[in-house]
């Protein structure tokens, strides 16, 4: 929708154009698909990120770096590298998987980016889902002009809420190799089909054997719990059942919200047991 | 900026925060339209360099440079592009509205995405067909009759056979807008360009109760371009209501245009109108207004409570018909017939239950808009998106004192309304704001101010208590009924009356009692929504009777066949109705054995496995009245025109329902004619006789009987005019296409050579006196997760008794969009209140209107009926469908899991939670 009480667009070019966001009335702009579905009254200037012209996918010997304003189609289509380039990667299938949990069409990937959602922080939000689950770390350049990392799940801090400061901005999100050579299973429910997710849970079985569940979507923020291997179901089951910041709202009661993260982590702890007794057996051959 | 617009140059000035939508619609390309305007329901999408994207999401100043295509891009009547085609061919829409959105996705497509169309049609949502016709457009199937599109495709199962000359009716016509519809081309209420139009905003207020005590609009008056500062005290001290009926009598007079005291959050309390919305927006954020702050009451129960506040405490009960203000009471209906306590004490059975509904919004996907201005004749002229442009311009005089012919009302075509656009929400307002600056002034709804100051459809809590012998027999039905109508009373005596009527007397019963109240809250108003109360209630009582089915170890049709009413049979409710309430044809027992024999027969769908899944069936009937009581007025005319073809004048609106493809079905087949020399013109007061409106299903048997009484008065004229002019006899002569040609003599005499250059004209008209009644059962077969609650339809089948039916695949359509609409209220749709009067669904992505992959494809059977009363044995068909979805479903579930839904939407989270009860 029309912001209206928008009365300029700057274009950022270089990273001292960032200092208008100093000013509260400021946001950032990337794709616009959160900013122009809202209302944002008080708002009277976007600093548009584009023109900065961030390299939406960088693979490198430490995993791959995506430019915070790299779209979610782009990253959905992204092509799974050979082995020249570091590849194949187990998790890449969970890029396009995570992106069918964002709300919004086909058409949204090709404008939303994955900074924005990151940076938009609500529960349900699919990228949070992806680098939480892959232990990615943000990139984040502060106002200062100096840089932080930190990892993602510790950038979303509640429900649309992220460690941003004033003027800071979110330049790239870094996952680590070690993560895209894992194992993952994903899994997502809604109260409709397709519909806003109410629990989105990514599991990564590490080459090491190491298994982390990401509890996203109906959790205030992303809960990782972590085991040295796949643990047993009744050990799960009572961990997720002990997350304390389930949340109600439109998308679904805080009860099912847990209740089917019980379930979800089930099917995944067993998906990729099997895949790895799979494993085991392929080898044996 | 400049880009490249559907391969044209184009320049326009976009404002900083623009979106490319609003970018494009200003400058008068109106093919994008605004369903949501936040990239949730995808009527404006448009390709960006080939790009699919929403543009109501896409900032217009990242267009620059770009080639932006829209759906009149693709192509334009005359020049389809394929897809285009295909829409047409298959009849894929029904209001239109999200048809150019749905197009222009649609055609980024390819073989390779069909079986991926849930994902990639997620984001197009579409309110009235229910998205099978839409899928047949896009596998290239054909469903409308004379079908003139390349589709080398099989018709899909039910197509009717070609139309011909004379013989339009019983065939699938298709829609006479449809070129224009597809392509972009078909005006909606705010697609047209006017010289200095102005916009309006409103100011709402944030107290949910509140007298207001002061108001500065200075400031606001002083910003410039603002042109008027509107409020209480400029409002006409008329009360109204909002809502329309043939009787304003029927609603209580509660409402100002401005109030001094407000009832519920987001009430208007000032408009401004100003040149542009941006400049009307930042005027009403300058306006102060001190409140003192007053008691509320959000619970229908506690309204009725001693001591509650008094909303509407200042009104006079008798004037303003208001049942009781001092107990927030608007409307209540307590009669017995027969002794229900004494039956409930003899019955063998008795079963019992209270069953809840949630708040449901319309969800057109065109707001409520309207512009006004004031033409050369100085007569003030309205055009509104209504489905009672007459009863608009009824209201609209009384309010201003003015006379009819003083005022005009019209609407182009209307972009869905399913009951909310049966009341005045924008044309008050608007009218006031022209008479006010002398200026053309615009108000549109946002998609938030639908879900937080529409009408809603009426929450309703029902208690059901029904007696039966060891056979089944039904001895006793008791009724309680209480209904949320939120601050004001619009519709609030109708639906309860008519949510109590047909539900109660499809059954017979020796002992009925039904006590049933309307009472006002807090809350933001409840209005008229498709079923018109009777979905709720039937909720209720079929959800009673399959308890009773279930105690009784019987089948639950057979129950039905048992104690459904037959021919010959009072109609009672707490009395026997009047003899306005007829038997024109019965086919409810066609539809329990069609409903029956199809879940029998089964689909093939596969059960899902595991242990975790049940599976169950379920069903429920329903019975409306094809008008609604006491009058439904149509007025049309049909003239032959010199160049050989037909104007129908006509003043029903159309929104989606399809009358105007069965208006020129019907005059078609009576003047002997094909549909295409039938030109409609229609809900333009100043176009066509009174019409009272397009609700109460009344456009087929009202206003389309309307039509055929015109076209058979015009026949008789023709031939009298051939005899005349030729000094032959009149049964020498019969109509044919293009004139008409006497019997023995194979002469040809054309139109113009006997109509003059003004034509021939005949006018007809229905008062609706005589009502029938239609038919429908629905039935389900659903499998429910016990782990998730997921609630998956594997069998969805509906049986309906439309009388003769003039259009099947229009038919069909409405069949299966009511069917789609009851699943969204039946499993998702819920408007969520604080408790405090704040709506916090407020925004589409928080209210889920079921897409295509929420939604089976419906097996939709027709009774074998014609009925005496409705134009070639018609009756009606676009409320009733909506009306057992929810009860039958309900069932369904109850099969499954063994327990009983009593809430809706049965959402997965509350499935889960019974579920984990059982």
């Amino acid at each position: 929708m029309d912001q209206n009480t928008v009365t300029r667009i700057i274009p950022a070019r270089r990273r001292a154009d960032l200092t208008a966001l100093l000013s509260p009335a400021a946001l950032p702009l990337a794709g616009g698909s959160w900013i122009y579905s809202e209302q944002n009254i008080g708002i009277d200037t976007l600093v548009d990120l584009l023109p900065l012209g961030w390299a939406a996918l960088e693979i490198s010997p430490e995993g791959l770096t995506i430019g915070a304003t790299c779209t979610l189609s782009e990253l959905s289509a992204m092509a799974n590298p050979a082995q020249a380039e570091g590849g194949p990667w187990a998790a890449h299938p969970l890029f396009f998987e995570c992106c069918t949990a964002l709300y919004g069409s086909f058409k949204v990937w090709n404008v939303a980016t994955v900074g924005g959602n990151l940076a938009t922080a609500l529960p349900a939000g699919p990228m949070t889902s992806l680098l939480a689950g892959l232990d990615a770390r943000v990139l984040v350049w502060e106002a200062d002009g100096t840089d932080t990392r930190m990892p993602v799940a510790e950038f979303i801090t509640g429900n649309k809420t992220n460690a941003l400061g004033l003027g800071a901005v979110l330049r790239s999100i870094t996952v680590p190799r070690s993560s895209l050579l894992a194992e993952t299973a994903f899994r997502k429910i809604a109260l409709s089909a397709l519909g806003r997710s109410g629990a989105v849970l990514v599991g990564r079985l590490d080459a090491g054997g190491a298994f982390v569940l990401t509890v996203t979507a109906g959790t205030v923020r992303p809960v990782q719990l972590r085991y040295a291997a796949l643990p047993s179901a009744e050990t799960l089951f009572a961990e997720i059942a002990a997350i304390d910041c389930w949340f109600t709202d439109a998308h679904g009661s805080a009860d099912w919200r847990r209740a089917v993260s019980g379930v979800l982590g089930e099917e995944i702890r067993q998906e990729l047991s099997a895949r790895r007794s799979g494993e085991t057996q392929g080898d044996a051959r | 900026m400049r880009m490249m617009l559907n391969g044209e140059d184009f320049s326009a000035e976009d404002a900083p925060g623009q979106s490319l939508r609003s970018m494009l619609h200003e400058a008068d390309h109106f093919a994008v339209k605004k369903g949501c305007d936040s990239g949730d329901c995808g009527a404006c999408t448009v390709l960006v360099d080939g790009t699919p994207v929403h543009s109501c999401i896409y900032p217009a100043f990242r267009a620059e440079g770009s080639e932006v295509t829209t759906a009149e891009g693709l192509g334009t009547p005359g020049s389809l592009a394929p897809i285009q085609e295909q829409f047409v061919a298959a009849g894929a829409f029904q209001c239109g509205f999200c048809t150019p959105g749905m197009v222009v996705t649609a055609s980024t497509l390819t073989d390779d995405d069909l079986d991926d169309l849930p994902r990639l049609l997620k984001g197009n949502l579409c309110r009235c067909t229910g998205y099978r016709a839409i899928e047949d457009a896009i596998r290239g199937r054909c469903n409308v009759a004379r079908c003139e599109a390349p589709c080398a495709a099989p018709r899909s199962a039910g197509t009717s056979a070609a139309t011909g000359v004379g013989t339009s009716v019983g065939t699938s016509v298709g829609a006479p807008a449809a070129a224009r519809v597809v392509s972009g081309q078909e005006p909606y209420t705010l697609d047209v360009a006017i010289a200095g139009l102005t916009h309006l905003a409103v100011l709402g207020s944030p107290h949910a109760h509140a007298r207001i005590t002061a108001m500065d609009t200075a400031a606001a008056r002083a910003l410039p371009g603002v042109h008027a500062v509107l409020n209480h005290e400029d409002s006409p001290g008329t009360l109204f209501s909002s809502a329309r009926h043939e009787s304003r009598l029927d609603d209580p007079d509660d409402t100002l245009i401005f109030d001094s005291v407000v009832r519920f959050r987001g009430q208007r309390v000032a408009a401004v109108v100003a040149d542009t919305v941006a400049i009307a927006e930042a005027a009403c954020r300058l306006i102060e207004v001190a409140y003192e702050v007053l008691p509320a009451v959000f619970d229908p129960h506690e309204a009725l409570a001693a001591g509650a506040p008094q909303i509407h405490g200042d009104k006079n009960g008798t004037t303003s018909r208001i049942a009781d203000p001092a107990t927030n009471l608007v409307a209540e209906l307590h009669g017995e017939y027969g002794d229900v306590e004494a039956a409930l004490a003899m019955a063998e059975h008795v079963v019992t239950g209270v069953w809840r509904t949630q708040r449901v919004s319309q969800m057109h996907l065109e707001t409520h808009a309207s512009i006004g201005w004031i033409d050369e004749d100085d007569r003030l002229v309205l055009r509104t998106s209504s489905q009672v442009p007459f009863l608009v311009q009824k209201e609209i005089c009384r309010l201003f004192d003015r006379e009819p012919s003083a005022v005009r009302v019209f609407t182009a075509r209307v972009g869905g309304g399913f009951g909310g656009k049966q009341e005045i929400l924008t044309e008050d307002v608007v009218s006031l704001a022209v008479l006010a600056t002398g200026r053309p002034v615009q108000y549109e709804f946002s998609r938030s101010d639908e879900f937080t100051l529409a009408p809603t459809r009426h929450p309703m809590e029902v208690e059901v208590t029904l007696g039966a012998t060891g056979e089944g027999r039904l001895t006793a039905l008791k009724l309680r009924v209480l209904a949320d109508t939120g601050a004001y009373g619009n519709h609030a005596p109708g639906v309860m009356f008519h949510g109590c009527s047909e539900s109660v007397s499809l059954y017979n019963v020796a002992n009925k009692r039904v006590d049933a109240q309307s009472v006002y809250t807090n809350n933001l108003p409840s209005g008229a929504f498709r079923g018109y109360g009777l979905g709720q209630v039937m909720f209720g009582i079929e959800s009673a009777l399959d308890e009773l089915a279930v105690t009784l170890g019987m089948n639950p049709f057979d129950l039905r066949r048992l104690n459904s009413v037959r021919p010959g049979d009072d109609l009672v409710v707490t009395h026997v109705e009047g003899s306005d309430l007829v038997f024109g044809s019965y086919g409810l027992d066609q539809c329990l054995d069609l409903a029956e024999a199809a879940l029998a027969r089964g689909n093939g769908a596969a059960l899902p496995t595991g242990p975790e899944w049940s599976v169950g069936t379920g069903m429920a009937s329903a019975m409306i009245a094809t008008i609604p009581p006491r009058g439904h007025f149509s007025e049309a005319s049909v003239t032959a025109n010199p160049a050989g073809d037909y104007t129908v004048r006509v003043g029903t609106s159309e929104f989606g329902n399809g009358t105007t493809t069965v208006h020129t079905q019907i005059a078609a087949t009576a003047l002997n004619t094909t549909p295409d020399r039938i030109i409609v013109l229609q809900s333009d007061t100043d176009a066509s006789g009174y019409d009272t409106g397009a609700f109460g299903s009344a456009g087929t048997v009202v206003a389309g009987k309307a039509v055929l009484i015109a076209a058979q008065r015009l026949a008789v004229l023709l031939t009298a005019a051939a005899a005349e002019s030729t000094g032959t006899a009149p049964e020498s002569w019969t109509l044919e296409d293009g004139g008409l040609r006497q019997l023995d003599s194979e002469r040809l005499v054309t139109l113009a050579e006997i109509s003059g250059p003004d034509g021939i004209r005949a006018i007809g008209r229905h008062d609706g006196a005589q009502r029938s009644l239609a038919f429908n059962v629905h039935a389900f077969r659903v499998a429910v997760n016990r782990a998730t609650g997921e609630v998956r339809i594997l069998q969805s089948v509906q049986a309906a008794d439309a009388g003769f039916v003039l259009n099947p695949e229009q038919c069909r359509g409405q069949v299966e969009g009511g069917v789609a609409q009851a699943i969204g209220t039946s499993l998702f749709e819920e408007m969520i209140l604080d408790g405090d009067g704040t709506v916090t669904t407020s925004v589409l992505r928080n209210y889920h209107v079921p897409s295509l992959s929420d939604l089976p494809v419906t097996e939709v059977y027709f009774a074998d009926t014609a009925d005496e009363l409705g134009p070639f044995g018609a009756k009606s068909m676009s409320e009733s469908p909506y009306n057992p979805v929810a009860p039958a479903l309900a069932n369904a579930v109850r099969a499954a899991i063994g327990r009983r839904p009593h809430e809706l939407p049965m959402s997965r989270d509350r499935v889960w939670r019974l579920a984990q009860r059982a």
